[in-house]
């Protein structure tokens, strides 16, 4: 009886909490697809799951076999009619509602089967339950800040401010409208400008840093020198110097050496803040190449430079690349030195510029988010291409961010 | 013996540029930062003083033979601090020759050469110089201002002066808002530490077995920390707005709320009798949000280098699975829990820009980083800056220091 009363209160919990997330997605998948009002009602589900609760519990009591399920599906649906529903909804919005509802209806299935509803267990059915709504949870509160900077970037700013749920990506658009945004940032606020200097200095951070870090990541590897040891663990300890700590100084410093206003002064703070992890990373990997491979060349009279070079370079190529694009994007995502040192518009970086052109009650929001996606989109393409690689270096050089 | 010391040498020239950058930009600023957190340094010092020289024509309608009136402007640039030893050198015309000029110049070769000895603070005076145009004068080649006057002069600079004082650190430690501001930064960096640390566990604990879209669910889980920190800041400002931001306006038209809630704008929020820091617990959502990637890496790769027998003897035993999550998983993934733990807070308690850009340090998230900002230039004062940042370091140093001491240590290391 406890048992029963027990498997009643876990059927009510999760469906309140699985139809709840469900709603919200089909809702938002809804208003992002036919541009319309919301398809549910939410003050309604808590009356909603109780007597869905009670009809599954019941039905599933009187039919022990599969059958019941479809019972149970018929039923959710019409109560959903009478009680969760708006009714000003249109053909395509069934479809949502049908679909919601057989994900619905499975979900808790799996977490009730007919199998083993007879002995309730507690833990087999909340752990299910646990990993399907997370794994709902995790990805769609990482999707939706992405998925709503693209769309209101597209947006025009009447329908902004007219419903700002808006979430339909506005495909009726002619292709200038489409992109009017992204066009007014390029030409208004000189983006393109600001994307050649950050890409700059990118790519001169990521040049200096492998060339200083690969011989010292050798040299910290392979050979045996007095501080060996201290070296190794101080590159830890630079890890931990807050940013905040150096650009008082730097900023005092670079002022009285007329260099601060410059794409300079970036190009040699960022190869000095990521040369430590790039070193990091590269010793580990340099470590783990066989050592007779260098042997063998040395005894065969290859001089040291000659075995780096073709030997353990050629051989380190996925950790070089991992570590080139880690700071690749250590360098176009910084935000910090690049606001302090900069003063000049023609210098500016794409943060510091979006921060400086586009943060501004007066710019419309839109321009804000097409800005944004320019600066997130080369990140996460770059990301994506490379994510075996970029996921070996973050775990191997315990990474900072 | 030979051999080593050959291949100990090559070390080092191969860690040279290595070591003499990380000294240049890393330890050099740490130093330099203790060393102005002793001087009373204001962001206008940075420029030393220097002389101002302005030069005017002030006769007109110019026949050879005429006098020339120049008037010259001498000034230190400096409200507070005198000059010494000024010279002054510009080129003059070569279609005049000087009549009267003032006491300390001379003119040789067409170059105009002044020496002064000291100029007080605020000196401002305006000196007229008189030439004569010479016979070959010609109106349409002569400009005064074809070159520029230029002047130096030695200054007493505070910047690298030796006198210390402990004003700045008093100026701090007198300040209310200070002491509450450690406040913050340790709630802040101890919540949204646990905050990344729990969505790490979970996360990685959902992605631990073997399933279609696994890869694709890891590269997801990895975006909010891959993406600029600026373009996410921003996005959630907005969802955030209280009157065009997607989120309120949601919470109103399903009447969740019946008026928009500022959540970047309430300091405090009245919450079972206590006052709830609500805008800090937004940013520590946004910290946990951005940040638990980085744990969810980590403790993936660790759980999946537990041994597998631990599980299948556990399981003959007939433990359930949350007693296999407590007795085995958890205990084995302390170490790298700890360590991330100590990472992630240091990362954190150094953090600037996701606070800066969420909310600028106000509705009481003003921690110690934005102090530092705060006080350098919105305050223009270098020296209290400095003295922020040097305590800042103070405390991570305690911090991590008490955590050697009581943390376990990691299995792996």
């Amino acid at each position: 009886m406890t048992n029963n009363i027990y498997q009643f209160f876990f059927i009510y919990l999760y469906s309140i909490i699985t139809l709840f997330l469900l709603a919200v997605i089909g809702d938002f998948v809804s208003i992002s697809i036919f541009l319309s009002k919301n398809i549910f009602i939410y003050k309604n589900i808590f009356l909603y799951c109780f007597l869905y609760a009670v009809c599954f519990f019941a039905i599933r009591i009187i039919i022990t076999n599969q059958v019941s399920n479809i019972f149970i599906f018929i039923i959710s649906l019409a109560l959903s009619y009478f009680f969760l529903i708006n009714k000003e909804i249109n053909a395509y919005q069934i479809l949502i509602i049908i679909s919601v509802f057989i994900a619905f209806n499975l979900l808790l299935q799996k977490y009730f089967t007919a199998k083993n509803f007879s002995n309730f267990l507690f833990e087999v059915s909340f752990l299910k339950f646990l990993k399907t709504n997370s794994l709902i949870f995790f990805s769609f509160i990482i999707i939706f800040p992405f998925y709503l900077m693209f769309v209101s970037s597209l947006k025009s700013q009447m329908v902004l401010l007219q419903n700002p749920t808006d979430l339909s990506i506005p495909f009726f658009y002619s292709i200038s409208d489409f992109f009017s945004s992204y066009i007014a940032v390029i030409t208004q606020y000189n983006f393109l400008n600001f994307a050649l200097n950050s890409t700059i200095v990118s790519f001169v951070t990521v040049f200096i840093s492998l060339f200083f870090s690969i011989p010292g990541a050798y040299a910290v590897a392979r050979l045996r020198f007095a501080g060996r040891s201290k070296i190794s663990s101080s590159i830890l300890i630079i890890y931990m110097v807050p940013a905040i700590v150096l650009v008082i100084p730097l900023y005092v410093i670079f002022s009285q050496l007329g260099f601060r206003n410059s794409l300079f002064s970036l190009m040699i703070v960022y190869p000095a803040t990521t040369i430590p992890v790039a070193l990091y990373m590269l010793q580990g990997y340099f470590k783990g190449i066989p050592y007779e491979l260098e042997e063998s060349a040395l005894i065969d009279g290859c001089s040291r430079i000659g075995v780096i070079l073709r030997i353990t370079l050629p051989l380190s190529v996925p950790a070089i690349l991992s570590v080139s694009l880690y700071v690749f994007m250590i360098a176009w995502n910084e935000f910090l030195f690049a606001f302090m040192f900069l003063d000049n518009q023609e210098y500016f970086t794409i943060p510091r510029g979006l921060y400086t052109q586009l943060d501004d009650q007066e710019v419309p929001r839109q321009y804000l988010m097409a800005g944004s996606v320019m600066i997130t989109v080369p990140v996460l393409l770059l990301f994506f291409i490379f994510e075996r690689y970029l996921v070996g270096g973050l775990t191997a050089g315990s990474v900072k961010g | 013996m030979f051999n080593l010391n050959k291949e100990a040498k090559l070390a080092y020239t191969m860690l040279i540029p290595t070591i003499s950058i990380v000294f240049l930009i890393i330890l050099f600023p740490i130093f330099g930062n203790f060393w102005l957190s002793f001087k009373e340094v204001k962001l206008g010092d940075l420029r030393a003083p220097q002389p101002i020289i302005k030069e005017k024509l002030k006769t007109k309608d110019i026949e050879p033979g005429d006098d020339i009136l120049i008037e010259y402007r001498f000034k230190n640039s400096s409200q507070k601090k005198p000059i010494f030893n000024i010279e002054i050198t510009d080129k003059i015309s070569k279609f005049i020759s000087p009549v009267e000029i003032a006491e300390g110049c001379s003119v040789n070769n067409n170059l105009l050469s002044c020496y002064f000895e000291e100029w007080k603070p605020k000196y401002n005076e305006k000196i007229i110089f008189k030439f004569k145009a010479n016979d070959n004068f010609e109106i349409d080649n002569f400009n005064p201002k074809e070159s520029k006057p230029r002047g130096v002069a030695d200054a007493d600079n505070i910047l690298t002066n030796l006198k210390f004082s402990l004003k700045n650190f008093q100026k701090i430690l007198q300040k209310n808002e200070t002491i509450e501001n450690i406040k913050v930064t340790f709630l802040y960096s101890f919540f949204a530490t646990i905050g990344a640390l729990l969505l790490g566990i979970s996360a990685a604990l959902l992605l631990e077995k073997n399933f279609l879209g696994k890869g694709f669910f890891r590269g997801l889980f990895l975006f909010p920390f891959v993406s600029p920190v600026i373009a996410v800041a921003f996005t959630w400002v907005y969802i955030l707005d209280p009157f065009k931001g997607f989120l309120n306006n949601y919470l109103l038209n399903n009447e969740f709320i019946s008026e928009p809630i500022f959540f970047l704008g309430l300091k405090k929020v009245d919450f079972l009798g206590f006052d709830f820091p609500f805008t800090l617990f937004i940013v520590i959502l946004f910290e946990s949000w951005r940040y638990f990637p980085l744990a969810f890496l980590f403790i993936l790769a660790r759980l999946q280098a537990i041994p597998k027998d631990l599980y299948e003897a556990s399981d003959i035993d007939g433990a359930t699975r949350i007693q296999q999550f407590f007795y085995i998983t958890l205990p084995q993934l302390l170490g790298v829990i700890s360590l991330l733990f100590i990472l992630r807070f240091i990362w954190n308690f150094n953090k600037f820009e996701d606070i800066f850009l969420l909310t600028g340090g106000n509705a009481g998230t003003r921690t110690l980083t934005v102090q530092v900002y705060d006080e350098a230039f919105a305050l223009s004062n270098m020296g209290t800056a400095s003295s922020v940042a040097v305590l800042i370091f103070i405390l991570l140093a305690i911090f991590v220091f008490i955590h050697q001491k009581i943390a376990p240590k990691d299995i792996e290391e």
